[in-house]
């Protein structure tokens, strides 16, 4: 990527979403439209997973929306998840039958995370790089401590039993169907929400942020507000994926604060493709699919899983999404010489 | 679209309906019983649950001739790699697609309620070969569940009750600092006390713990007869090793009872380190000849000795399936019921009733590890100091369960 959107900034910014961004979109039209589907044939793949798998994958967009586009490792990531799960966990279970239970459960779940997005991030974005990861790390077990300690979180069994309520007293989120369309519907908000972050000038700045850090500030940017603000839009939606997993599964546990979590986000994220907006999905899906789908074939299971990685890690460099989008532009740029010959016979003509 | 979805669907479950023979249709849900075994296959409570569990249950179900009520038995095992939201998915997978009518086993509290909540749902039943929560048999209790093997109390109050008895009265704790931890010291305590015991001093250590030095030379130096471990796993493994090293619990002035411990944590300190302790179990295998058949079956399957987690999951295997074929039905409520009438007294669980909160109130084992020299075989590992009877170790119905008001 290079900074000259950011230097242009003012002019180049309406032109730029246009046509990528139309791909991007139809291809998240398509997805949602196969999901649509889904609770229709069981047999083929089951709707829960899907529902984890969309938790999942929003869970890793909200990663990627910090280290893809602002280039900032984080090991706190659970600790939004767990704390947003937490907190709509067990107001539900205290006014679950409430007809604004579920969306003020969720919505202060949401808040929950943002707040302890805001403390840790403020402390965090004065530093750099690995002392940055550091301290993202360290705070984040204090949570985990948190959740161990209180009585509220149920220490180490975690929250059982979680009502998922009704919307608005009209529609029973108790059948799996009807809570899968709502996941669905808040999967695909908050997909495109990070994608409207991700091309909206804040966007542009904080990947200019991400480039050339001096350059940022020599632009007049307050690179580290801007550091801090992505890293609460992402605490954000990582909470919004932890309200929506604590409804969907109707249980938080400690492994969702745990430091296990954190790895794995960033994990599923590195293995889709690392700043690419359906990167975070895929490499969700394959996590997740991997545990769901390996966990009958015995005591193999880790093995078999840490391999897998292992071949990604040597032959996918940039993810399977970002190797795919590679492919492509080196297919797309041996096109263009091969074509040439035919009307100008110079082969080092190329720019 | 919508039109043809609904004649798919229709002419979908037309064809289910017309495909599943009339036979044990109304008896036995899918024609055929099939138990899941949903435990820790590669981390670290794979030791003491894991493959062994799948094969004791396999065992099980090949002493009940592989079938029940003309219905075939299946087996089926996962790992939920100690993660609810895993367990969770799985066990719901299980009973909406795959038939499953009961899952055992759980070697973590937290997977073990949340998947007791999924088969309340859904109306099956679960039996905690594995899982000790308390919550389990008290604020969290399920009438489709049973806690087959034993809970945190009951292991801390048969240790407690037997070394009271013996006389060693004072006593010093080095509890792990989280609900778990505080929770079987509370528990120990209150059966010290009660049985006209002190307690000297606590310590209390992080979870996970990594030094335990300081904390076991405080507990020494305390001059308490007893050090109880009120911690679990890796915890009380060093905990022990490193009283090991400074001598403690060496004489017989001293003590050291972990609360929580398993045939397999003796196995991974070695007799030489864990030698001379006190603990209680609900199953050894080289207790009688019953106990010492079934170990051997299962030695012969898996070249090593069955833990009491595995045992138990050969005994609820076993009583559910007989509890099919005396309900007539594999429906959950009747197998329960039937469950809660029957004595349980095989290889592994004797004496046992099944409470109406889902506790198994059944004999336990105070055991006391051997020193190597006593040692004949691999194994060999514990003197059966003392029956201790289920009504004295067990819990008394707690008033946080529902169940227990019913009646």
């Amino acid at each position: 990527m290079s900074i000259k959107p950011v230097s242009l900034k003012p002019i180049s910014l309406k032109p730029m979403p246009l046509k990528p961004m139309s791909i991007t979109l139809k291809i998240f039209a398509l997805l949602v439209a196969a999901a649509l589907v889904v609770p229709y044939v069981p047999g083929i793949i089951y709707p829960i997973f899907v529902m984890k798998v969309m938790c999942y994958g929003l869970f890793a967009c909200a990663f990627n929306l910090l280290l893809g586009f602002t280039g900032l490792v984080s090991f706190a990531h659970a600790a939004f998840l767990g704390s947003a799960g937490y907190v709509t966990g067990a107001l539900m279970i205290r006014f679950g039958t409430h007809p604004l239970g579920t969306v003020t459960a969720f919505t202060l779940g949401v808040l929950a995370s943002a707040l302890v997005g805001l403390a840790i991030g403020g402390l965090a974005v004065r530093r750099r790089g690995i002392y940055f990861a550091m301290i993202t790390l360290a705070l984040s077990q204090i949570v985990y401590f948190l959740a161990v300690q209180f009585r509220w979180t149920g220490g180490e069994d975690g929250l059982q039993g979680i009502p998922r309520g009704n919307l608005f007293g009209l529609l029973d989120l108790s059948s799996d169907t009807a809570m899968y369309y709502v996941t669905l519907v808040l999967f695909s908000i908050g997909f495109l929400f990070v994608y409207r972050v991700v091309h909206s000038p804040f966007g542009q700045i904080l990947q200019a942020v991400r480039e050339n850090e001096p350059r940022a500030t020599s632009l007049g940017y307050d690179t580290d507000r801007f550091r801090l603000a992505a890293f609460v839009l992402s605490a954000t939606v990582a909470g919004y994926a932890g309200a929506m997993k604590a409804l969907v599964f109707q249980l938080v546990s400690l492994n969702d604060v745990s430091l296990h979590t954190s790895t794995e986000v960033v994990l599923m994220t590195l293995l889709g493709g690392l700043g690419t907006m359906f990167g975070p999905l895929v490499g969700a899906t394959l996590v997740v699919g991997l545990q769901n789908y390996l966990a009958t074939i015995g005591d193999l299971v880790t093995v078999v899983i840490g391999l897998i990685f292992i071949v990604c890690v040597s032959f996918f460099r940039r993810g399977v999404v970002g190797e795919y989008l590679e492919w492509r532009r080196r297919r797309a740029q041996r096109a263009l010489p091969a074509r040439e010959p035919a009307t100008a016979p110079s082969p080092s003509h190329a720019p | 679209m919508q039109k043809h979805l609904l004649a798919g669907a229709f002419g979908v479950s037309l064809a289910a309906l017309m495909a599943s023979p009339s036979l044990a249709a109304d008896k036995i849900s899918d024609n055929v019983v099939k138990i899941g075994i949903l435990n820790d296959l590669s981390g670290i409570y794979s030791d003491f649950t894991g493959k062994g569990s799948a094969v004791a249950a396999q065992i099980a179900i090949d002493e009940i001739g592989g079938k029940v009520l003309g219905a075939p038995i299946e087996l089926i095992a996962a790992d939920h790699q100690n993660k609810p939201d895993i367990a969770a998915n799985l066990a719901r997978e299980w009973f909406d697609q795959g038939k499953v009518d009961m899952i055992a086993d759980f070697p973590t509290s937290s997977t073990a309620l949340a998947v007791m909540e999924i088969a309340k749902q859904k109306n099956r039943i679960t039996m905690l070969s594995a899982g000790v929560a308390m919550a389990a048999i008290t604020d969290k209790c399920s009438p489709l569940n049973a806690q087959w093997m034993v809970n945190t109390y009951a292991l801390a109050a048969g240790t407690a009750k037997a070394l009271l008895k013996e006389g060693k009265k004072s006593w010093y704790f080095v509890t792990a600092d989280y609900t778990f931890g505080h929770s079987l010291e509370k528990d120990a305590a209150a059966v010290v006390e009660a049985d006209g015991g002190k307690v000297l001093g606590t310590s209390r250590h992080p979870f996970p713990g990594g030094d335990f030095s300081s904390f076991m030379l405080k507990a020494q130096s305390s001059g308490a007869q007893v050090i109880a471990l009120a911690n679990a796993g890796s915890d009380t493994i060093n905990s022990i090793k490193q009283a090991a090293e400074y001598g403690i619990g060496r004489n017989d002035k001293q003590v050291i009872a972990p609360l929580l411990a398993y045939i397999t944590d003796v196995k991974s300190l070695g007799l030489a380190k864990a030698q001379d302790m006190y603990l209680t179990e609900a199953f050894y295998w080289d207790f009688d000849d019953r106990s010492r058949a079934f170990a051997e079956k299962y030695f012969a399957k898996m070249n090593r000795m069955p833990s009491a987690s595995q045992a138990a999951v050969y005994s609820a295997t076993l009583s559910y399936l007989k509890a099919i074929d005396g309900a007539g039905t594999d429906e959950a409520g009747a197998v329960m019921a039937k469950l809660r009438t029957m004595t349980i007294d095989d290889a592994v669980i004797r004496n046992g009733k099944l409470r109406a909160d889902g506790a198994l109130v059944h004999d336990m084992l105070l055991l006391q590890v051997k020193k190597p020299a006593e040692s004949k075989r691999d194994w060999d590992f514990y003197n059966v100091k003392a029956v201790l009877k289920g009504d004295d170790v067990f819990p008394k119905p707690s008033d946080a369960c529902p169940l227990n008001k019913a009646g």
